[in-house]
């Protein structure tokens, strides 16, 4: 391994896509192999990463060799790339979903011809934010996320869609607007705008204030009860693929930022902690009762995804103030858990809706269509949202109530129960449609609807599933580098 | 009072009512104008703080985020524009 020529990994997995992204767009007849092709070889720069990460521990790039204060570094820890190695494999299936999705002869040519270079500018911005070390840095990258994932919510330029991606549109602008509030209040009081600098700080209250305003900006982003609002309409009106990446990786940008920010400058007050996790409990009850009264099937998944965020703000705040150092690896956790099962989820139900031409919830035990394997899919990751062993959200919670255990907090174990028992009433809603046949009149075609574009939803799902068994060793992968000062 | 505490105070006045606008106002148009109202006023009082603490010279560092921000800020002004009109389009054409 020490003969290889010294290869740049970090700033590869970030230029890639980004190239991929210029080229399909000025070539949008070779659009969906030329993205394939970018997808797949960011794929590759990850796993090299990540095998470095392993070996070596973090690595560290200094862009033109500036250094940090003044240039900006590029770090890959275990937690970074970890939720690199996650975006890299949810993207490669979800693009082959998208092969399917948006085939010639379901989707418009714009359509067509504006998916690819908006997901691989999509995917620079997420590698870019995961890999920074300043928050000025972030703040761009969320920037360009932004743009690129509203772009995704109207692609089909439905009216429902185009009025979710404006709503989407203002409450992304107006997050980002007091993030960089709060970055220029950081850089006023400390100086400077890297994390090293930000471990060094004095607690002071004019810097709380500041990161007050960051964390104001990232809980609207990243759709935390009650700034959820823009969630539900913009995920469930956008095509299937596009949804998978929204609920999927979007959301989880600013969900890592905000782990970072707590690592990196620990709050102050055990109260403000107790708030996050309050507040995640009223997400995973006002989710799951908006869930429950959802009449269509993409907008249930959608509503799943604001009680999920609520149960991973709930980890984070599991074990109050002084559990911090561990509870953001149950949240990590239940991060990756959500990311590779909601895809998938969303995925199927995109399935469903083409397969049965509807996704209406009631309608769905009076079809003679049955995509078998696209509502085995859903089922799978429904095991895995509501959180039952082996899968990888099973492996989540039980770090949250473990945790929440030991530090004697029994209310978020009864918050985290309650939200178990209505993720299982209202995945049931569906699931009974699937299953029941007793209202239909014409016999169901028994082998219609199935479609090599299961595929890519299905092996999503297994994994989210077979994780969990791996639980322990991404555990341990997840701590390389952590915390900051020990490795440079 | 000083000129810089007068200059400060005015970019917050100039941030909230933006920020109420953009959360209050229902017609599009004037939610994207009071969003930028609140950038404006957020600029404002970040190139403000700059001149801070030795008064001849400012810190160039926070002139940079204002400059990026305002940047920012122009394209996605252009992408919400350009929603705004589709959506009306789509709506005129429905109503017939």
């Amino acid at each position: 391994m020490t003969d290889l020529p010294r290869i740049d990994w970090p700033t590869l997995v970030v230029f890639m896509p980004l190239m991929g992204a210029m080229l399909a767009f000025v070539c949008p007849r070779q659009a969906a192999g030329l993205g394939l092709v970018a997808v797949l070889s960011t794929a590759a720069a990850v796993a090299a990463l990540v095998l470095e990460v392993l070996a070596q521990g973090a690595v560290v790039t200094r862009l033109g060799n500036w250094g940090a204060p003044l240039g900006i570094d590029l770090r890959a820890d275990g937690l970074s790339t970890l939720l690199l190695a996650m975006t890299a494999g949810v993207g490669i299936f979800v693009s082959l979903g998208a092969l399917d999705s948006y085939a010639p002869m379901r989707a418009d040519a714009r359509t067509r011809r504006y998916f690819w270079p908006l997901w691989l500018l999509l995917l620079t911005g997420l590698n870019g934010a995961f890999l920074s070390t300043d928050i000025f840095n972030l703040y761009v990258m969320l920037e360009v996320i932004a743009l690129a994932a509203v772009g995704l919510t109207v692609l089909s330029g439905r009216r429902e869609a185009v009025r979710a991606g404006l709503e989407y549109m203002y409450a992304s602008i107006l997050g980002a607007l007091l993030f960089l509030m709060g970055v220029g209040f950081v850089y006023l009081e400390l100086g400077r705008l890297d994390f090293a600098g930000l471990i060094a700080a004095e607690p002071a209250p004019a810097l709380t204030a500041a990161v007050a305003l960051m964390i104001a900006g990232l809980l609207l982003k990243s759709a935390l009860f009650p700034l959820h609002f823009w969630l539900p309409g913009a995920h469930a009106n956008a095509t299937a693929p596009a949804s998978a990446l929204l609920s999927g990786l979007v959301v989880k940008v600013s969900l890592y930022i905000f782990l970072r920010l707590t690592q990196y400058m620990p709050l102050p007050d055990e109260l403000l902690v107790t708030l996050m996790g309050a507040l995640g409990a009223a997400a995973i009850l006002w989710g799951g009762i908006q869930a429950l009264r959802a009449e269509r099937l993409k907008l249930l998944v959608a509503w799943s995804t604001v009680v999920q965020i609520g149960l991973i703000f709930v980890a984070f705040a599991r074990a109050g103030q002084l559990g911090l150092v561990e509870s953001w690896k149950a949240a990590a956790l239940l991060i990756l858990a959500h990311a590779v099962a909601k895809a998938a989820m969303f995925l199927a139900a995109g399935r469903i809706k083409d397969e049965v031409g509807h996704d209406r919830i009631r309608d769905l035990d009076r079809s003679h269509i049955r995509p078998t394997l696209a509502q085995f899919t859903f089922a799978l990751s429904a095991i895995s949202l509501i959180g039952l062993p082996p899968s990888l959200g099973f492996a989540g919670k039980w770090m949250l109530m473990e945790g929440a255990m030991a530090a004697g907090y029994w209310h978020w174990i009864a918050v985290t129960m309650i939200g178990t028992l209505l993720s299982v009433a209202y995945f049931s809603r569906v699931l009974a449609g699937f299953l029941r046949f007793d209202r239909l009149r014409t016999p169901v075609g028994e082998h219609q609807g199935w479609a090599l574009a299961d595929a890519a939803p299905l092996i999503l799902a297994l994994s989210a599933l077979g994780l969990g068994l791996a639980a322990a060793p991404i555990l341990a992968f997840m701590e390389i580098g952590y915390p900051f000062g020990t490795t440079p | 009072m000083s000129s810089g505490m007068i200059f400060g105070l005015t970019g917050l006045a100039i941030f909230t009512i933006g920020l109420f606008g953009a959360l209050v106002m229902v017609e599009p148009l004037r939610r994207v104008l009071a969003l930028k109202l609140c950038s404006v006023g957020g600029g404002f009082m970040l190139v403000v703080a700059a001149w801070r603490a030795p008064p001849e010279v400012a810190d160039p560092v926070p002139h940079a985020l204002v400059i990026t921000g305002i940047v920012v800020m122009i394209s996605a002004t252009a992408v919400a524009l350009a929603l705004i009109r589709r959506l009306h389009t789509l709506e005129h054409d429905s109503d017939d």
